[in-house]
C-alpha cells in the first residue's frame, strides 16, 4: 500500500493534469452548446499549463528571482571569471516552464477572445448557441 | 547583409502589418502597396536564403545574439535560432511566392468581399504569411507552437470574416485547431521533461542518448503527430477543412488552401527527421505499415468525396484531403525516394492547388456559379483562364511534363521500393479519379458550347441540366474574358511554375536528396 | 447516448489512457535532478544569466532576452487576436439586422457612488500598473501583467460610466494605433540591432545608442520591449472587452 501511495503522490500533478485535460477534451468534442465547448477548451489549456509548471518544480527551492542570498555552489561551470559565486541550481526553481507558460497563457487568452467573438457572430446569425439547432437552421437554408 | 536574409523573410510581413495598423486605417490606399512591398521583400529574401543554402549548406541564424554555450557534454543553444536547409529553403520560397502572387490576385476580391475591413484583412493576411514562414524556418520546438497559433488565429479570423456559413466553419476549425495545437504543445512538454531543452537539434542530440523504448517519448511522438494531423487535415481528422475553405473569402482560401496543410506536412517531416531522427522513427518504431495504411484510406476517401461533390470549391477541398494522404504516406515510406517524393509534392501540390483555387475564383466571380457546370463552354469564352486550368488539371492527373507527374513518379517508386503495394494502388486509383474529374471538366469546357452568358445567370433553373452538344454554334460571349490582368497574371505565373517545377525536377530532387543525406536518410536507406 | 458523445468518450479514454501510461515514465514531481530541472539549459539560466543581463528575475531575463523572439510573437498573438475580433465582430458591413434593439444610453441611470469610486480607483490602478511594468526586472511583473492592469482600468471606466465614456478616452482607432505601436516598439528594437550590424533582437549592440556597457544595454532594452508589450496588451484587452460586451456595435455595452 505504501509503495502504491508513494507512486501516486510522486506523480500526483501528472495524474491530475491528465484527468483535467480529459474533462476539457470531452467537453470540447461532446458538448452541444458552443460556450460549453469553450469552457472545455479553457480547462483543456489550463491542464497543459498545470503540466508544464509541474515540470519546473524543485522541492524546497525558491522562486526564480535571485536576491543575492542564494546557496553558493562549489563547482565550476565555465572557465570565465565570475564576480559572484555560482548558485546551486537545486535551490532555484527552473524558470523555463514559467516562461513558456506565460506565452501559453497569452495564447490561451487570445484564442478564447477570438472564439467568443466567433460564437457571438454565430449567435447573431443563427440566434442560437446550440450546435444541433444551428445545424438544423443551416440545413433549412442550405443555399446561402 | 546576406546573413540577415533569413530574418527578413519573417519580419518584412510583420513590419508591413505594423505599418498598416499605424497608418492604413486612415489612408486605405496605402494598404495594398505595403502588402505587396513587404511580401516582395520577403520573397526576395527567401530566394536569397535559398541560394545561400545551395552555396554553403545549412544556414543557421541566431536570434538575440547568444552564441551556443559550451559544456562538458557539448554545445547547446540558449536562445532561439533559425535553421534553413535546402528543403525548408524551397518551402520558404513557395510560401513567400504564393503570398505575393495571391496578394496581387486577390486585390479586387478583398475590396468587394470585405468592404470596410480592408486594413484588418491585410494585417491578418500578412501575419498569416509571417506565421507560416516562421514555422518553416524555426529550429525551436516551442517557438513553432507560438507561430502555429499566430497562423491559426489569423486564419480563424480570415475565414470568419466571410459569409455567415463561414463563421460556423471557423468555429469548428477553432475547436479542432486548438486541440491540435495543444496536443503539439503537450508533445513538446513530454520531450522537454525528458531532454531539458527546446532546440530541435539539441533535443535530437539528447534523445539519441536516452533509452529507445521510453514510453513517454513514444507518447510525445504520437501527440505531436496527432496534433499536426489535425492541423493538416489528415483523413479521419479532416472535418474542419472542407467547410472552412469552401465558405471563406476568395483571398483566404487561395492562400490557405495551398499553404497551411503543406506547411504542416513540412513540419511533420521536420519533426520526424531532425527532431526524432530517421533512425528512431523508421527503424526503431516500425509504424510505417500503420501510417501508410492510414494514408491509403485518406487518399481513397478524399478522392471519392471529391468525385461526389458538385460544388467546385468543395471538390477542391476534398482533393486537398487526398493529396495530404499522398504526402503523409510518402513521408512514412521510410526510404529516401518516398521522402523526396513527399517533399517534392509539397511544392508541386502547393502550386497546383494555388492555380486551381485561382482559376475557380476567377470562374466563380465571372459566371456567378459555384457548381461544376459553370465550366460549360468556358474555353471559348475564357481561353487564357482555361489554359491555366488545363495545365493544373494535367498536373493533378499526373501527366508529364507537369510537376504532378514527377512527384507521383517519385512517390510510386518509393512505394514500390518499400513494398507498400496498397499505397501504390491508392496513388494510381487517385490519379484515375482525378482524371475522371478533370477530363469531365475539360470536356465540358471545350465541347459544351453552352448558352450565352446572359441566359446562364438569369435562368437559375438551368444550372443542373445540361445536354450534350447544345447550341454549339452560339456566339462566344467575349465579355467573360474581361478578367483583370491582376488576376490572370498571377494565375498564369503559377501555372508556368507547374511546368517549371516539372522540367527542373532533377535539380530539385537532387537538392532535396542532398539535404536528406545530412539528416541521415541516405539514398536507398 | 448519442453517437457523438460515445465517440468523444472513446477518444477521451484512449487519449487519457495513453497519457496515464506515459506518466509512469516521467520523473517524480519536484525532483531537482530530473532531466528538465538539472539540464544544462536550466542550470545556465540560473547560474549565468544574471551576470550577463543584470536582471535578477530569471523569468524576465529568459522571456525578454534569451527567448525575446518568442515574446515578440506572443505580443503579435495578442495583436492578431484584437484585430481578428474586430474583423469578425467589428463595424464592418453588417449582413444581418441586429437581433435586439440597442438599449438606449439615456435610460440607464448611473450610480454616483460607483462613478466616484471608479474615479478614485482608476489612477491607483494605473500607477500600480506602471510600477508592475517597471519593476518586472526585480519582482513578478512585466509588460503582460502591467498591460492587463492598464487595460482593466479602462474596462472599469466602461463598466461604471458606460462604454461610450471609455471610448472617448480610448477610441477604437486609438487602440489599434497603440497596439500597433507596441509591436513596433518591440520589433523596432530588434530592427535597430540589425541596423547596427548585429542579429535581430541582439540588444547588446544598443549600448552604442544608449551608452554604458553591453550588459546595461540588455538590461535597458528589456524594459523598452516590456513597455511595448504593455501598450499592445492594454489596447487589445480593452478592445476585446469593448467589442465582446457590445456585440461589435461599440455602443451600449453591459
Amino acid at each position: 500500500m505504501d509503495v502504491f501511495l508513494d507512486f501516486l503522490i510522486a506523480k500526483f500533478n501528472y495524474w491530475i493534469y491528465v484527468i483535467l485535460m480529459m474533462i476539457g477534451l470531452f467537453a470540447m468534442i461532446a458538448k452541444n452548446n458552443l460556450i460549453k465547448k469553450l469552457v472545455g477548451m479553457c480547462i483543456f489549456q489550463t491542464a497543459i499549463i498545470l503540466f508544464y509548471v509541474s515540470i519546473g518544480v524543485k522541492e524546497d527551492a525558491r522562486i526564480p528571482i535571485l536576491t543575492g542570498h542564494e546557496v553558493p555552489h562549489g563547482g565550476h561551470y565555465h572557465t570565465e571569471d565570475h564576480e559572484r559565486p555560482y548558485i546551486d541550481a537545486k535551490t532555484v526553481t527552473n524558470p523555463i516552464p514559467h516562461v513558456l507558460m506565460l506565452t501559453a497563457i497569452v495564447v490561451g487568452v487570445s484564442t478564447l477572445g477570438v472564439a467568443l467573438a466567433i460564437a457571438q457572430k454565430v449567435h447573431l446569425h443563427y440566434d442560437s448557441l446550440e450546435e444541433d439547432e444551428i445545424l438544423a437552421k443551416v440545413q433549412l437554408g442550405n443555399n446561402d | 547583409m546576406t546573413e540577415q536574409f533569413p530574418i527578413l523573410i519573417i519580419i518584412a510581413p510583420l513590419f508591413g502589418a505594423i505599418l498598416i495598423a499605424l497608418l492604413g486605417f486612415r489612408h486605405q490606399s496605402l494598404c495594398l502597396p505595403t502588402v505587396l512591398g513587404s511580401l516582395a521583400i520577403s520573397c526576395a529574401a527567401a530566394v536569397g536564403t535559398f541560394l545561400k543554402v545551395l552555396e554553403q549548406g545549412t544556414v543557421l541564424y541566431n536570434l538575440s545574439g547568444w552564441e551556443r554555450v559550451t559544456t562538458p557534454r557539448g554545445l547547446f543553444s540558449v536562445s532561439i535560432e533559425y535553421r534553413v536547409d535546402a528543403i525548408s529553403g524551397l518551402v520558404l520560397v513557395a510560401i513567400a511566392a504564393v503570398g505575393l502572387l495571391n496578394a496581387i490576385y486577390s486585390k479586387v476580391h478583398v475590396v468587394t468581399e470585405t468592404p470596410n475591413k480592408v486594413p484588418h484583412y491585410y494585417i491578418l493576411y500578412l501575419l498569416l504569411v509571417a506565421g507560416l514562414a516562421g514555422m518553416t524556418i524555426t529550429n525551436d520546438a516551442f517557438n513553432l507552437y507560438v507561430l502555429i497559433e499566430i497562423s491559426s488565429l489569423s486564419s480563424y479570423a480570415l475565414i470568419a470574416i466571410g459569409s455567415r456559413r463561414a463563421v460556423l466553419a471557423s468555429f469548428n476549425y477553432l475547436i479542432m485547431g486548438t486541440i491540435g495545437a495543444s496536443f503539439y504543445l503537450l508533445g513538446v512538454g513530454y520531450l522537454y521533461i525528458k531532454t531539458g531543452t527546446l532546440n530541435m537539434t539539441d533535443i535530437h542530440a539528447a534523445l539519441v542518448t536516452l533509452p529507445k523504448d521510453s514510453p513517454s517519448i513514444q507518447v510525445a511522438l504520437i501527440l505531436i503527430l496527432i496534433g499536426l494531423w489535425i492541423k493538416m487535415a489528415f483523413f479521419p481528422l479532416h472535418g474542419w477543412l472542407p467547410n472552412a475553405y469552401a465558405y471563406s473569402p476568395t483571398a483566404t482560401s487561395t492562400l490557405m488552401g495551398p499553404l497551411v496543410t503543406k506547411v504542416m506536412i513540412y513540419v511533420m517531416i521536420r519533426m520526424m527527421l531532425s527532431l526524432f531522427g530517421a533512425e528512431y522513427v523508421f527503424d526503431h518504431l516500425q509504424w510505417t505499415n500503420i501510417i501508410v495504411g492510414l494514408s491509403v484510406i485518406a487518399i481513397v476517401a478524399g478522392s471519392l468525396f471529391a468525385l461526389s461533390r458538385s460544388d467546385l470549391r468543395k471538390m477542391l477541398t476534398y482533393l486537398i484531403v487526398a493529396e495530404v494522404g499522398y504526402m503523409v504516406g510518402g513521408a512514412w515510406l521510410a526510404n529516401s525516394i518516398g521522402m523526396t517524393g513527399a517533399i517534392y509534392h509539397i511544392l508541386s501540390d502547393a502550386m497546383m492547388t494555388f492555380t486551381l483555387f485561382m482559376v475557380v475564383g476567377i470562374i466563380i466571380t465571372r459566371t456567378g456559379k459555384t457548381e461544376l457546370t459553370a465550366f460549360q463552354g468556358l474555353f471559348r469564352k475564357m481561353p487564357i483562364t482555361m489554359t491555366g486550368f488545363t495545365i493544373a488539371a494535367l498536373s493533378m492527373i499526373g501527366l508529364p511534363p507537369t510537376c504532378g507527374f514527377f512527384s507521383k513518379y517519385y512517390l510510386v517508386r518509393g512505394g514500390i521500393e518499400a513494398g507498400q503495394w496498397a499505397y501504390v494502388g491508392a496513388l494510381l486509383f487517385s490519379s484515375l479519379i482525378n482524371a475522371v474529374i478533370f477530363f469531365r471538366l475539360i470536356e465540358m469546357a471545350y465541347f459544351h458550347g453552352g448558352k450565352a452568358y446572359g441566359e446562364e445567370i438569369t435562368d437559375k433553373d438551368h444550372e443542373h441540366h445540361h445536354s450534350r452538344g447544345r447550341d454549339l454554334d452560339a456566339q462566344p460571349d467575349e465579355t467573360l474574358e474581361q478578367v483583370p490582368w491582376s488576376m490572370l497574371a498571377p494565375m498564369l505565373m503559377a501555372a508556368a511554375s507547374l511546368l517549371a517545377i516539372g522540367i527542373f525536377n532533377r535539380p530539385i530532387a537532387g537538392w532535396i536528396n542532398a539535404a536528406l543525406e545530412t539528416l541521415n536518410l541516405a539514398q536507398g536507406g | 447516448m448519442k453517437p457523438m458523445k460515445l465517440a468523444a468518450l472513446l477518444t477521451v479514454i484512449v487519449t487519457g489512457g495513453l497519457l496515464l501510461f506515459a506518466t509512469s515514465d516521467l520523473p517524480d514531481w519536484g525532483d531537482p535532478l530530473s532531466p528538465a530541472n538539472a539540464s544544462d539549459l536550466s542550470t545556465y539560466y540560473i547560474q549565468d544569466s544574471r551576470d550577463v543581463t543584470e536582471v535578477p528575475n530569471l523569468v524576465t531575463a529568459v522571456l525578454a532576452d534569451y527567448r525575446g523572439y518568442d515574446t515578440m510573437f506572443e505580443t503579435v498573438v495578442i495583436f492578431v487576436a484584437g484585430l481578428g475580433i474586430l474583423s469578425i465582430l467589428g463595424q464592418g458591413k453588417c449582413e444581418e439586422p441586429l437581433a435586439q434593439p440597442v438599449a438606449s444610453e439615456q435610460n440607464r441611470e448611473r450610480d454616483m457612488i460607483t462613478i466616484i469610486t471608479c474615479r478614485l480607483v482608476v489612477p491607483i490602478i494605473q500607477i500600480f500598473a506602471l510600477y508592475v511594468i517597471a519593476h518586472g526586472h526585480y519582482s513578478p511583473g512585466g509588460g503582460f501583467q502591467g498591460g492587463v492592469m492598464l487595460g482593466s482600468s479602462f474596462i472599469l471606466i466602461a463598466l461604471t460610466s458606460g462604454l461610450p465614456d471609455a471610448l472617448k478616452r480610448m477610441s477604437q482607432e486609438r487602440a489599434i494605433f497603440l497596439a500597433g505601436l507596441g509591436v513596433l516598439i518591440y520589433a523596432g528594437t530588434g530592427l535597430v540591432c540589425m541596423a547596427l550590424g548585429r542579429n535581430f533582437l541582439d540588444y547588446e549592440i544598443l549600448h552604442k545608442l544608449m551608452g554604458g556597457t553591453g550588459v546595461k544595454a540588455r538590461y535597458d532594452s528589456m524594459l523598452i520591449v516590456e513597455i511595448g508589450v504593455a501598450f499592445t496588451v492594454m489596447a487589445i484587452m480593452f478592445i476585446i472587452y469593448a467589442v465582446l460586451s457590445s456585440k461589435g456595435r461599440m455602443r451600449g455595452g453591459l
